[in-house]
């Protein structure tokens, strides 16, 4: 028995090896399921983009080529201009999210009091999302707001200053929500870079400036990189708060909104899978762009524990 | 399952082999180990001691070669049929687990009665000293509790076979040295065959029945502790036991066992070239007139209690290790003597040890 | 607010003072934000003024009704749930063979597993749409469920498998030395040591599924809307609705959302939420 058993363990091993065993059947689950609601979706779409739909406005413009309405929406300035309002948008909240967050972060990064209850309360924007935050900012930042209250109260300004429903809202909205994402990120990254390095620094004559400079900020450079790129992702996704706090048909007309109402106030789907593709070749070349940047740096251990 | 057929009689390994990608981490060991035996596998990382321990508990499949535990085939049978204990470098205790918990799964596993599981786990308790620990989780516990637990874990089922992976070598040195005798001290009263993978020679030396010297998956000696200590079949051996010192020489001449080399006079262990080498322990050295003698320039002292070890250089810019008695110190010139016998001379083309054991 | 620690030395750099300000300065907008809309839904009127003329609670009840916020948060309920325990099922396994195996093609399996999360859902929800209410499975429950999974899985992914990798394949080799099948290594050994990641997995799958806008908006029918999407359509029509009606509605999302916060930090850090970079102290 033992001699006809052998070449089959044999042969088992041999994929073993390769990491090829029953282990593996336990991905299937979540392989069909990629594909099935990710991939075929993403696949789907792609086609269905070059499949103009008879009798929209791409198709009278354009004819019924596969191009048709990526040729409409490159030629129509309404929509073109989507994506320059979204980048308008997103870059510089990711931006200012990413800046501010260091020295918060940096000041933060050591053990003191209360500091898990700063981190929670920072996480609350997060999970109110942006719905709750765009109803909030309406009421708080309002002509009859809080806000612009104080503001007239202090003599800072004699009438009230206008700061939602237009491109300054949205904006605020985005870092509110988006602030508090790229501090935990930035806080996690600094907390993982050895504290000692800083010090070794300081016996060797570095003050904190140059400490920061020479030390923290190269390790801590690659975490930033990725930071930026989750915080752009949210912030160019940006849908609910552009319609609440923005002014959807004028200056906050971001792709998104664009992409929505080609499906579902059109339903014209092979344009809106379109301006889906198109944003998110956008947002890949933003990405790869900062990662381009990032694969230059250095990308070692940073001497954490974790 | 056969966890309760305990003591067996012979333990046998025919050409055992696993490759990794092409490469043999094992290459053909051939072993009989009989009941009640403690074997050692000892050698460098890399040289397969592992893999073959592996191999035995049923980790790793076989990539040939067979496995007879008395006349059954075991190397096809799946490591929960198996029956043997095992005992991990880190411990690998259940974190979720009580001590007790942990001593008595592999009962628990086997369905015993609850009261004999009860007593059989107090007794290993016992045998491990660990009784008031039973109730606390091995997060609690120091390192050398925690290996106890490992071990008891380990004996618990009388297994056929105890498999021992470096079970020491997280432990500081003198933890270490204590459970040492420790495991000595269990193998002597449960005589449980026990295969034990470390890369310490003094360890294997201290603890084994008999040794296997394995490099790069091969075997390079196997013999009883004093044998492979007074008696190294080759340089990589010697290298291994304490043969700090290695000079290399011409050859002068040979006659029988005797070689020359210069002025230093060696027994030859294997076919010379032109070039050879003269492995010498830095405790065979005698500080004084006598055989062999070298003039030498002390450089290096380290007080070591009723011994120096004393690293010098000769006046052809060799440097020596030496053990002595005599109190010496930087920049003294003394002549040192070694008998013929204890100057064990390689081809120079031989492996060599790793540097790190030598 | 109390929860600004107070600085122990007065005599901290002006940098120090900058930062701490900006803190306070958010923390306070934040409060403004959430306060208003607090303050307003327990208005009776509130049209000029630091507050409103009068107090009330009515607004709940007339919000609860008019919008049958019972059954919206029912439906909220049933999404979650089924979101976590599907995706904790398929998530799972998958982590623990990504944890414990290399194999040929690894890597792109894991871009496949990240991309889900890397890209915003308003990109891949509009096709996924498509496709849903092409198989007429979208307007309904079972297109919510789906549509929030198709985050959720990957997320569960990318929480267990680092956790998994921390747990010492060395004993499960134990284990099976003491003669454990590999369904009793599951059950006895892996599954206990795995219920700690798995309880923050799934709370932060709650959270994010409850809070998840963009993806229910797009698939969810009159009769499947979650909280949010709710939320969102009666900002939409206000007008015909009294602004308080909103307002008491938002306020019964965020206390839903601090419950399972509060619920969420229990078992997580909240660093946790954003990432799974694990934090050294």
């Amino acid at each position: 028995m033992a001699s006809v058993a052998h070449p089959r363990i044999a042969l088992r091993h041999r994929l073993a090896e390769r990491g090829l065993d029953r282990t593996l059947l336990l991905l299937i689950p979540a392989i069909i399921f990629v594909v099935a609601l990710f991939i075929y979706p993403f696949v789907y779409g792609l086609q269905l983009s070059f499949q103009p739909q008879p009798g929209s406005e791409a198709v009278r413009r354009y004819g019924s080529g596969p191009f048709a309405d990526y040729r409409d929406f490159f030629a129509d300035p309404y929509l073109r201009n989507t994506i320059w309002t979204t980048l308008k948008i997103g870059l510089p909240a990711a931006l200012f999210n990413v800046l501010a967050s260091v020295p918060i972060a940096y000041r933060m990064r050591g053990r003191f009091r209360g500091k898990r209850t700063i981190t929670t309360i920072l996480v609350v924007p997060i999970t109110l999302g942006t719905v709750l935050t765009a109803e909030g900012l309406l009421a708080f930042m309002g002509p009859a707001g809080w806000l612009n209250r104080v503001l007239m109260d202090l003599g800072v300004v004699d009438h009230p200053v206008r700061l939602t429903h237009n491109y300054w809202g949205v904006l605020f909205s985005l870092i509110i929500t988006g602030f508090p994402f790229a501090f935990l990120l930035t806080l996690s990254y600094l907390t993982g870079i050895d504290p000692t390095l800083e010090r070794a620094a300081a016996t060797l004559g570095a003050g904190w400036w140059q400490r920061f400079r020479h030390i923290t900020l190269p390790l801590l450079a690659p975490g930033l990189g990725i930071t930026f790129c989750l915080s752009f992702v949210l912030a160019f996704s940006v849908f609910p708060s552009a319609i609440m706090v923005g002014d959807p048909s004028g200056q906050t007309r971001v792709i998104s909104i664009a992409a929505f109402h080609a499906a579902f106030e059109q339903y014209d789907y092979p344009m809106a899978s379109a301006i889906a593709m198109i944003m998110g070749a956008v947002e890949l070349i933003v990405i790869g762009a900062v990662l381009g940047w990032r694969s230059r740096l250095y990308r070692g251990a940073t001497g954490g524990k974790g | 399952m056969s966890g309760a057929s305990t003591k067996i009689s012979e333990l046998r390994l025919e050409h055992v082999s696993r490759g990794f990608g092409g490469a043999l981490a094992l290459d053909g060991l051939d072993l009989t180990i009989e009941g009640g035996e403690f074997v050692a596998l000892l050698g460098p990382s890399g040289c397969g001691k592992s893999t073959a321990l592996n191999c035995l508990a049923g980790l790793l499949p076989l990539t040939d070669g067979a496995i007879w535990l008395d006349d059954r085939r075991i190397d096809g049978i799946p490591p929960e049929q198996r029956g043997f204990g095992m005992v991990f470098q880190n411990y690998a205790l259940f974190p979720h687990m009580t001590v007790r918990a942990n001593i008595g799964f592999g009962l628990r596993m086997a369905h015993t009665a609850k009261a004999e599981a009860r007593h059989r786990v107090d007794e290993a308790l016992n045998l491990v000293q660990l009784g008031e620990h039973a109730g606390k989780f091995p997060g609690q516990l120091s390192g050398g509790q925690q290996q106890r637990v490992a071990i008891a874990r380990a004996i618990v089922m009388e297994p056929a076979l105890v498999l021992m992976d470096e079970p020491l070598s997280n432990l500081d040195a003198k933890l270490r040295l204590e459970m040492r005798t420790e495991i000595k001290r269990i193998h002597q009263t449960l005589g449980l065959t026990t295969i034990y993978v470390t890369h310490d020679q003094e360890e294997a030396l201290s603890l084994a029945d008999r040794l296997v010297l394995l490099r790069e998956g091969k075997v390079q000696q196997i013999g009883a502790p004093e044998d492979v200590y007074s008696d190294p079949a080759n340089r990589f051996v010697a290298g291994f036991m304490g043969y700090r010192n290695e000079l290399e020489l011409p050859v002068t001449s040979v006659a029988e066992k005797t070689v020359v080399l210069g002025e230093l006079t060696g027994t030859r262990r294997e076919d010379l070239g032109e070039v050879a080498v003269a492995a010498i322990r830095p405790e065979d050295f005698t500080v004084g007139d006598g055989p062999n003698p070298m003039e030498v320039t002390v450089e290096v002292v380290e007080y070591q209690g009723r011994e120096q070890a004393i690293q010098a250089r000769t006046s052809s810019g060799a440097a020596l290790h030496v053990r002595a008695d005599a109190r010496l110190a930087p920049g003294d010139r003394v002549t040192v003597s070694v008998p013929p016998e204890r100057v064990l001379v390689f081809a120079a083309e031989s492996p060599a040890a790793p540097e790190e054991v030598a | 607010m109390s929860t600004i620690p107070a600085p122990k030395r007065l005599t901290l750099r002006p940098g120090a003072w900058l930062v701490w300000g900006a803190v306070a300065f958010f923390l306070l907008i934040l409060l403004g934000v959430v306060g208003a809309v607090v303050v307003d839904s327990f208005g009776t009127k509130w049209f000029d003024g630091w507050l409103p003329s009068g107090w009330t609670s009515r607004w709940y009840g007339t919000t609860w009704r008019e919008f049958d916020l019972g059954s919206v948060l029912w439906v909220t309920l049933e999404v979650a749930l089924a979101v976590v325990v599907v995706s904790l099922l398929v998530g799972v396994p998958a982590a623990y063979a990504l944890a414990r195996r290399a194999f040929p093609g690894k890597r792109v399996l894991m871009v496949a597993f990240l991309l889900p999360i890397l890209i915003p859902p308003i990109t891949y929800g509009v096709p996924l749409a498509t496709v849903l209410y092409k198989f007429h499975l979208a307007g309904k429950l079972t297109g919510v469920i789906l549509a929030n999974l198709v985050p959720a899985v990957p997320f569960v992914i990318l929480v267990m498998t680092p956790f998994i990798e921390q747990i010492d394949p060395k004993i499960e080799s134990a284990a099976r030395m003491c003669g454990a099948s590999t369904r009793v290594i599951f059950t006895r050994i892996l599954g206990p040591l795995l219920v700690p990641g798995m309880l923050a997995a799934a709370i932060l799958v709650l959270v994010r599924t409850v809070g998840m806008f963009e993806l229910t908006f797009l698939t969810a029918g009159p009769d499947s809307q979650t909280l949010v999407v709710a939320l969102y359509y009666s900002v939409s029509a206000a007008g015909i609705r009294a602004q308080q009606e909103i307002d008491a509605m938002a306020v019964i999302y965020t206390l839903s959302m601090l419950v399972l916060l509060v619920a969420a930090l229990r078992f997580v850090n909240p660093t946790q939420l954003v990432t799974q970079i694990k934090e050294t102290d």
